[in-house]
C-alpha cells in the first residue's frame, strides 16, 4: 500500500534529493505525517497552523486539495500526490526561446 | 460585421461546437474562439478594458507611459492598445521570452526591460514595481491585481458566452492572471445554478519552479477561490497531445495553453458521462499556435514535444 508524492526541488533537502517519495495514510493529513516520520522538518514546509501554507499547492491526481477536502482529503493506494510552489502563469506567461 | 476602428472590433467572438471531441449529444463541448481578437488573443479584452478605466479614473492622460511585467499576450495586446491611443507602453519581461515576442512588441512601438529568467514572471512583477517606485509618474496596470481585468470578462466574455449557450453547464479556462475565470465566473454564477467553474493550469517542468521559495510564492490578487469549482494542473505532454487531437479533429489551430484547458475540460465531460449527466461545456482559445512554433511542441513525437517544452514556461 502506497502513495506517490513527488516533491519540488525546493523541498529535496527534507528528502535526500529524492524527486519521489512514498507513503501511506487514508487522508493527506495522514500522509503527511507519516512522510514526517522519515523526513523530518517537512509538515512544517507544508502545513502552518490555518492548514496548507498559502504557496504552497498540492495536487491529487492532478486536481487541487483545496477544492476536494482539503488536509482531509482521502487518498487511497495508486493515487499520485504532486507538490508545488505556487507561481504567477497562465495565458500571459512567456515562451523562451 | 462593420467597426468604426479596430479597438472597436474587440470581442462578440465566434461560439463553435466541437462535434468530434464531444463524447456525444448530451455531452457537449464549445470552443469560445478568443484568438479571432484583434491581435490574436484573448487579452485584447483586459488590455482594452484596464486602459479604458484608466482613462476614465483619470490616471492615463494623453502621452502618459503604460509600465506592466508581460512578456506576452497581455503586452502585446496593450501595445496594440496604447499605439492607437497614443501612449508609450514599457513591458518588463524575463530574458528568457521567445524573439517571435519581442519582435511584435517593438514592432507595436512598446519598449522591453528584461528581468532575469531564473525568476520567471514573479521576477518580472518584482522588477516592474521597482520601477513603478523609480518613475512615479509611470501607470501600471497590473493585470494580476486591477479589478478591470475581470470586469472586462464579466461585461463581455461571460454575457457573450451566455447568450449563445444558455444551457452551459461548465466554464473551463486557463488560471494565469484569473481575469477570465474570475469574471466569466462570477458572471455565470449569478445566471446559472449550479453552474460549473473550472481552472486549467500549466504544470511546467522542474527547472521552471527551480529553487523557487515556498514563502515567496505569488498568488494573483484577483484570485478568490470561492468562485473556482476545482482546478486541474496539466503538464505540457497533455496539453500538447490535445493541442494535436484540436487541430487533427476540429481543425484548430491553437497555442499550447489551450491544450491545457482542452484537457481540463475532456476530464470534466468524461466524469459527466460517467455519471449519466448531461453537459455543455464552454472552453476558451485563448489564441491560436501561431507564436509557439518555435518552441518545437507542434513537430515530432511527443516525446520530443516534451523534452522541448521542458523548462519553458509554456502557457
Amino acid at each position: 500500500m502506497s502513495i506517490e508524492v513527488r516533491i519540488p526541488t525546493i523541498l529535496r533537502t527534507y528528502t535526500g534529493g529524492e524527486k519521489a517519495v512514498e507513503g501511506d495514510g487514508a487522508t493527506l493529513s495522514e500522509l503527511i505525517a507519516d512522510l514526517e516520520s522519515r523526513h523530518p522538518g517537512l509538515r512544517a514546509r507544508l502545513i502552518d497552523d490555518k492548514g496548507l501554507r498559502r504557496f504552497v499547492n498540492v495536487y491529487l491526481n492532478d486536481e487541487d486539495v483545496r477544492f476536494l477536502g482539503g488536509l482531509e482529503t482521502e487518498v487511497a493506494d495508486g493515487d499520485n500526490i504532486t507538490v508545488l510552489p505556487a507561481v504567477a502563469g497562465g495565458a500571459d506567461t512567456p515562451v523562451s526561446g | 460585421m462593420r467597426y468604426d476602428s479596430l479597438l472597436d472590433s474587440v470581442g462578440r467572438t465566434p461560439l463553435v461546437g466541437l462535434p468530434r471531441l464531444s463524447p456525444g449529444p448530451d455531452v457537449r463541448l464549445w470552443a469560445k474562439l478568443e484568438d479571432r481578437n484583434p491581435t490574436g488573443s484573448v487579452k485584447d479584452r483586459p488590455a482594452l478594458w484596464m486602459v479604458e478605466q484608466a482613462e476614465k479614473d483619470g490616471l492615463l492622460r494623453p502621452g502618459c507611459t503604460i509600465l506592466e511585467p508581460t512578456s506576452g499576450n497581455t503586452g502585446i495586446s496593450l501595445a496594440m492598445v496604447a499605439r492607437l491611443k497614443g501612449y508609450r507602453l514599457v513591458c518588463v519581461m524575463p530574458e528568457n521570452t521567445s524573439s517571435e515576442r519581442r519582435q511584435l512588441l517593438e514592432m507595436w512601438g512598446a519598449e522591453i526591460v528584461s528581468s532575469p529568467a531564473a525568476g520567471g514572471s514573479n521576477e518580472a512583477v518584482r522588477v516592474a514595481k521597482a520601477l513603478a517606485e523609480d518613475h512615479p509618474d509611470w501607470v501600471m496596470l497590473y493585470q494580476y491585481g486591477n479589478p478591470a481585468n475581470a470586469e472586462s470578462h464579466y461585461a463581455t466574455t461571460g454575457p457573450e458566452i451566455l447568450e449563445d449557450l444558455p444551457s452551459i453547464t461548465h466554464f473551463v479556462a486557463g488560471l494565469g492572471t484569473t481575469g477570465t475565470l474570475m469574471g466569466v465566473g462570477r458572471f455565470l454564477r449569478e445566471r446559472v445554478p449550479g453552474v460549473q467553474i473550472v481552472a486549467a493550469e500549466p504544470r511546467y517542468g522542474e527547472l521552471v519552479y527551480g529553487l523557487r521559495n515556498l514563502d515567496e510564492g505569488f498568488v494573483p490578487e484577483l484570485y478568490d477561490e470561492s468562485v473556482l469549482t476545482t482546478r486541474y494542473a496539466v503538464g505540457p505532454r497533455d496539453a500538447v497531445r490535445r493541442v494535436r487531437e484540436l487541430l487533427d479533429n476540429e481543425g484548430l489551430f491553437v497555442g499550447i495553453s489551450t491544450g491545457a484547458i482542452l484537457h481540463a475540460a475532456l476530464g470534466v465531460a468524461a466524469r459527466a458521462v460517467q455519471d449519466g449527466q448531461r453537459a455543455d461545456i464552454a472552453l476558451v482559445v485563448c489564441d491560436g499556435g501561431w507564436k509557439y512554433l518555435s518552441t518545437g511542441a507542434y513537430a515530432g513525437t511527443l516525446d520530443d514535444a516534451e523534452a522541448r517544452l521542458e523548462g519553458q514556461l509554456w502557457a
